[in-house]
């Protein structure tokens, strides 16, 4: 049932905004209990603008909305956590936009729940401080397909549902999940994927980051992580996603 | 649309309602505005916007909407060479000369990096700044993006790709503004002012 609240105030992160009329701008934010809205911030581009400063991007925000015919607006904001370091690093920021995009992209207006909110907020928590954002980004790609009704099947064969053994696999995007070398043969679908890959992602779909954050992950198998997780959210969303190809220039010109 | 409002008004409305931040009503107002004002009004208007776009350029040195190629900024010898200003778009460069406090040159990125939005670097014109400053005669960089998620993050790759330059670059200061308000001044703004303080 839609909330019919005249005003609500709740926490917020501003996952996009977009200049609107003379001096405004049009946010989408993700509430911490009303799904995801948009909401106009009158006069937010004035040169005196009093709420400007605290209606950045990615930014968890205490706001005051207003129900109007369309959409909300923005009565009153104050920022609780500006998320600094991600101003002040590119490849952090480019991790904290693809959290945004794919969060953007899994829900409709009104429709995510106060978790997916608690995993962007504690993502982005944790991307400001952690030294690598590449386990804080798979966790959140899991925690946010599992969210979303799409976990990945790791534990039994995506075809057969028997238990899968501890040897290389295949992942399949459009099975949901992993198939077992013996009902993938003949089958022109499914990337490889290896025992510790399989192993790491059990691990992450099944244990709080307190656990997680503390595996040791060499590169190579960094990378087979993201590819298999980038597949299957390209297979999932049917969109490539903008800010990984971004990521992917930042790394290829750092060599 | 309805059949009995006429083809041209309904042209004119979808077309004012193609524009950012002018929502259908909007376009119905202003075209019905048009439609009773002098024919004097839609006639400058209409030739306005043909001039537009027939007798604008994008300069190609700076990147700046200009009308003759190299823009005035660019032709003026009395202004310094050594110095560029790196701008997101046209207006900004309107905003800086509006000081009367800068001398130099600048050049316009035509946008900000958004990787949401699916805006890269390679829709901006920074390749096109680094040649110019690999073709030397710069001394400084002032990167002069807006104070934003988006506007941090195209001053942080400009940065990467002009270190190997060897060029000096720096950014605009950022704290409070004047007339401003310490009480509804965002945290990160006033941590900026506290960092950026000046002895008196």
């Amino acid at each position: 049932m839609p909330d019919r609240e005249r005003t609500l105030r709740t926490d917020v992160v501003i996952l996009r905004r977009q200049d609107y009329g003379e001096a405004d701008r049009l946010l989408v934010l993700l509430t911490a209990g009303h799904g995801k809205l948009r909401a106009l911030a009158k006069g937010a581009r004035k040169p005196f603008a009093r709420k400007a400063g605290h209606l950045e991007l990615y930014a968890l925000v205490d706001m005051q909305l207003a129900r109007g015919r369309e959409w909300y607006t923005v009565r009153e904001a104050e920022t609780r956590e500006p998320f600094l370091a991600l101003r002040e690093d590119l490849v952090r920021s480019s991790y904290a936009s693809h959290f945004v995009e794919l969060i953007d992209r899994f829900t409709g207006e009104h429709d995510a729940s106060r978790a997916e909110f608690e995993l962007l907020v504690s993502s982005l928590e944790r991307l400001c401080t952690s030294a690598d954002p590449r386990s804080i980004a798979r966790y959140f790609e899991l925690g946010l397909l599992g969210l979303a009704g799409f976990a990945p099947s790791l534990h039994q064969c995506a075809i057969g549902q028997e238990d899968v053994q501890p040897q290389d696999q295949f992942f399949s995007p459009p099975d949901g999940g992993v198939i077992c070398p013996n009902h993938h043969a003949g089958l022109d679908r499914g990337l490889p994927i290896s025992l510790p890959a399989l192993k790491v992602l059990r691990y992450m779909q099944t244990q709080p980051w307190k656990a997680v954050q503390g595996v040791n992950i060499g590169a190579a198998l960094h990378l087979e992580l993201e590819r298999l997780l980038l597949a299957y959210l390209t297979y999932v969303l049917e969109q490539r996603l903008q800010s990984v190809e971004f990521l992917r220039r930042l790394r290829r010109e750092d060599g | 649309m309805s059949q009995a409002i006429p083809k041209p008004v309904t042209q004119l409305v979808e077309a004012f309602s193609r524009l950012p931040g002018i929502g259908p009503k909007t376009a119905s107002r202003l075209t019905y505005y048009l439609l009773r004002a002098p024919d004097e009004l839609s006639q400058t208007l209409a030739a306005a916007i043909g001039d537009l776009k027939a007798k604008t350029r994008t300069c190609s040195i700076c990147y700046n909407i200009t009308e003759e190629d190299p823009c005035p900024i660019c032709r003026d010898e009395a202004r310094e060479q050594g110095t560029l200003v790196i701008v997101e778009e046209p207006l900004d460069v309107l905003a800086v000369e509006r000081t009367g406090a800068y001398q130099g040159r600048y050049h316009v990125l035509h946008g900000a990096i958004s990787p949401v939005e699916g805006i890269g670097p390679e829709d901006l014109k920074i390749r096109e700044l680094v040649a110019r400053v690999q073709a030397g005669g710069v001394l400084e960089v002032i990167i002069a993006t807006n104070p934003g998620m988006e506007g941090d993050a195209t001053a942080m790759y400009v940065q990467r790709q002009l270190v190997p330059t060897g060029v000096k670059i720096t950014r605009l200061a950022r704290g409070l503004p004047t007339g401003g308000d310490l009480e509804y001044v965002d945290s990160v703004t006033l941590l900026r002012a506290l960092q950026g303080r000046q002895e008196m």
